[in-house]
């Protein structure tokens, strides 16, 4: 202020989408321990299952592809609503609306950030999940890979139902009602590549549908997002 | 936007700016008439205030001339495009401070700053400490805005006027919580910011004395 | 013709138009159905198969077909209201919605008690019946979304949002749930098995569906016209209409 001649500088597009990925990974850590609630979810949730079922490791290894990706879905949606509400409630959610910057491309950072913090260790995880259900070693890669290209797609839709619900008192309920019917053909198609692999069969045909979902989900989810979010802070 | 950014922003100075305009806005909350046929311009140089007692829509209005509401009637336009489609426009030259001010209690003042430029276009090659202490904010990198109280947690909201380049400043109700110190300082920001040709529409309840600036009311209800 | 269809798109033309439109569709309405029902309980023959029991399908199929394209009018209309910003096509979703839910629901019902006397259970995991569910699941989302926004536009907005996204999302579904169904099958008959059906048997159901479309048609009039009265009751006609009628 003192200074007034400062010049301007251009702010670009990457410059932004770096500055707000980096932002929402740095609150993150800030928060401390808060990003592993839903990991340890993911983990009893499916610890669940022999506990319900029985511990035999011929049904277990049946149903262990369908629960270990239900439980990553369930996990998914439990971390989904928290992708905008902070901002919302802080009033910074209004900064980027209020951003010359595609409001979409913004969305995406915040989304792959979302990503990172609660996809990636799913998938990282998710071995483990394989072992404690019989899964055999050689269908862990399927796994992994399914998860990874799954939960993204997961994360991008779910964006969409956040977007909606992030005005509504209460929305948490209201999100996985609006999320979860759209979420069964990524369940379809990933739980059965990790079946199918099971079963020495060929799992591209699945993967490459995954990866085909992600790619549409990728294309057009961020632009409902953004149109949400428009229409719920008003 | 190239190499040229400063010739470009003088020139800008240089030609009249039509700036914001309201035109015949009408909006009702729930049952509740708020306002109708409200029009009014605001153009370079001018600070213009929204009056009127509690609920008669002050933030409701500045929320539709930002683009973050919509009026029930009527259009807002900026440069003389109307909004929705001018909005790149509009939000290229815009800086808002809000009711809820958008500081992340879990970053520091300055990481705060940070991400608020990121999400303008033309950033101000200022240093962020020296901002923050102009504003009575010393020694506030290492600290999360967690740990502030609610005046200094608004100065920094009020930072992020001098961080970027924007020619239009919205600011809703900026004096609250602010001491004696922090309000003449932002007098003064305002009245700098419409003597170099930027505008200003803010709310409040207090007097805000304005000496050299180019002032306007609009009062609501 | 675009000029019609402008004035049409304002409240309170269309207002005066469903009054005196709708009755008509009702009558439509009630005398197919009355006919169809008629011809589909005692007329068409019995299945060679399936005996008696088929004649469900004459509330069933009809059912999803509207199931689905009650979901595409929401889907189209949403998209009008939110690019055209035309109040009256917010309204078509909005209305359209239970009623839709209703026929998936019927469709759903009728389905399974087909079942019963065809697979001995209640319920199976058809490939229509799961997309069906999928469906229904959709519409009550589409509701609750609206309902839980205070301010009916707002809630109205981002439920067409919704709509445009599921309408997107279905075709995915359905070819998923097709394809999954296709792999897990095991010992169940397709109901529509058979490659032609004789006409005694299918007019009736096309009468059928016609009669459905006109239960829609008028259903969705009358709400449409209370919607407008709740919505538009701050506008003069409206209060010139409910306190001396000049319309």
């Amino acid at each position: 202020m003192q200074d007034t001649t400062t010049s301007a500088v251009h702010v670009s597009l990457g410059q932004a989408f770096w500055q707000l990925l980096r932002r929402d990974l740095l609150l993150t850590l800030r928060r401390g321990n808060e990003w592993i609630n839903p990991l340890v979810f993911f983990v009893i949730v499916v610890s669940l299952f022999p506990l319900g079922i029985g511990p035999g490791a011929k049904t277990l290894q049946l149903i262990g592809p369908g629960v270990v990706w239900v439980s990553a879905l369930l996990a998914t949606l439990l971390a989904l609503d928290g992708l905008f509400r902070s901002d919302y409630q802080d009033g910074a959610l209004e900064l980027i609306l209020l951003s010359p910057h595609p409001l979409s491309v913004l969305v995406l950072a915040k989304v792959l950030a979302h990503w990172l913090i609660t996809g990636l260790p799913l998938v990282l995880l998710s071995p483990l999940l394989g072992v404690l259900l019989h899964q055999d070693s050689s269908v862990m890669w399927v796994l992994m890979a399914t998860l990874a290209l799954g939960t993204a797609t997961l994360s991008l839709i779910g964006s969409i139902g956040a977007a909606l619900t992030v005005g509504v008192r209460r929305g948490g309920v209201l999100l996985s009602l609006l999320v979860l019917p759209l979420y069964v053909p990524v369940l379809i198609f990933g739980s059965n590549a990790v079946a199918s692999a099971g079963m020495g069969l060929a799992v591209k045909g699945q993967l490459s549908l995954l990866g085909g979902m992600l790619f549409l989900a990728l294309a057009l989810a961020p632009v409902a997002t953004a149109a949400s979010l428009r229409v719920s802070v008003e | 936007m190239g190499g040229g950014v400063r010739g470009d922003l003088k020139a800008v100075n240089r030609v009249v700016i039509q700036g914001l305009e309201a035109r015949e806005l009408e909006c009702f909350r729930g049952e509740t008439l708020l306002f109708q046929q409200l029009s009014f311009t605001v153009r370079s140089g001018e600070v213009v205030q929204i009056e009127g007692g509690n609920g008669c829509g002050k933030t409701t209005l500045l929320r539709i001339l930002g683009g973050l509401g919509v009026a029930d009637e009527g259009q807002v336009l900026w440069d003389g495009v109307p909004m929705p489609r001018s909005r790149p426009e509009l939000y290229s030259q815009l800086a808002w401070v809000g009711h809820r001010d958008g500081i992340k209690d879990e970053l520091t003042a300055i990481e705060n700053l940070q991400a608020a430029q990121a999400m303008s276009e033309h950033a101000k090659d200022v240093d962020f400490s020296l901002v923050l202490e102009s504003l009575g904010l010393v020694d506030r990198d290492t600290i999360p805005c967690r740990s502030l109280s609610a005046g200094q947690r608004r100065r920094v909201a009020l930072a992020r006027l001098a961080v970027t380049d924007a020619k239009i400043w919205i600011l809703d109700e900026p004096l609250t919580a602010l001491d004696v110190a922090g309000r003449e300082q932002l007098q003064r920001m305002m009245v700098e910011h419409a003597q170099m040709g930027g505008m200003v529409i803010y709310t409040t309840h207090q007097h805000l004395p304005l000496a050299g600036c180019d002032c306007k009311s609009v009062v609501l209800g | 013709m675009f000029l019609w269809f402008h004035k049409l798109g304002s409240p309170r033309y269309f207002y005066a138009f469903a009054r005196i439109i709708a009755p008509w569709i009702a009558l439509v309405c009630a005398t197919t159905m009355a006919w169809g029902v008629y011809q589909a309980l005692w007329v068409a023959p019995p299945d060679y198969q399936q005996g008696e029991s088929y004649r469900i399908m004459y509330v069933h199929v009809p059912s999803a077909w509207m199931s689905m394209f009650v979901y595409m009018v929401m889907a189209v209309a949403s998209a009008v209201y939110l690019i055209w910003h035309m109040k009256l096509a917010g309204f078509v979703a909005q209305a359209s919605a239970p009623i839709g839910a209703v026929f998936t629901f019927l469709a759903l019902a009728t389905g399974s008690l087909w079942g019963k006397p065809m697979w001995g259970t209640w319920w199976v995991w058809d490939a229509r019946l799961t997309s069906e569910l999928v469906l229904l699941f959709l519409y009550l989302g589409y509701m609750a979304l609206h309902e839980a926004y205070d301010n009916p536009s707002t809630g109205a907005k981002a439920a067409a949002i919704l709509a445009i996204v599921g309408v997107v999302n279905i075709p995915i579904i359905h070819y998923s749930v097709e394809w999954w169904h296709t792999l897990h099958q095991g010992a169940s008959v397709t109901k529509m098995g058979k490659p032609s059906m004789p006409a005694s048997m299918l007019v009736p159901l096309l009468v059928m569906a016609l009669s459905f479309k006109a239960f829609y048609g008028t259903v969705l009039l009358w709400r449409l016209q209370a919607k407008i009265l709740e919505r538009e009751y701050r506008s003069k006609w409206v209060r010139e209409l409910l306190t001396g009628d000049k319309a």
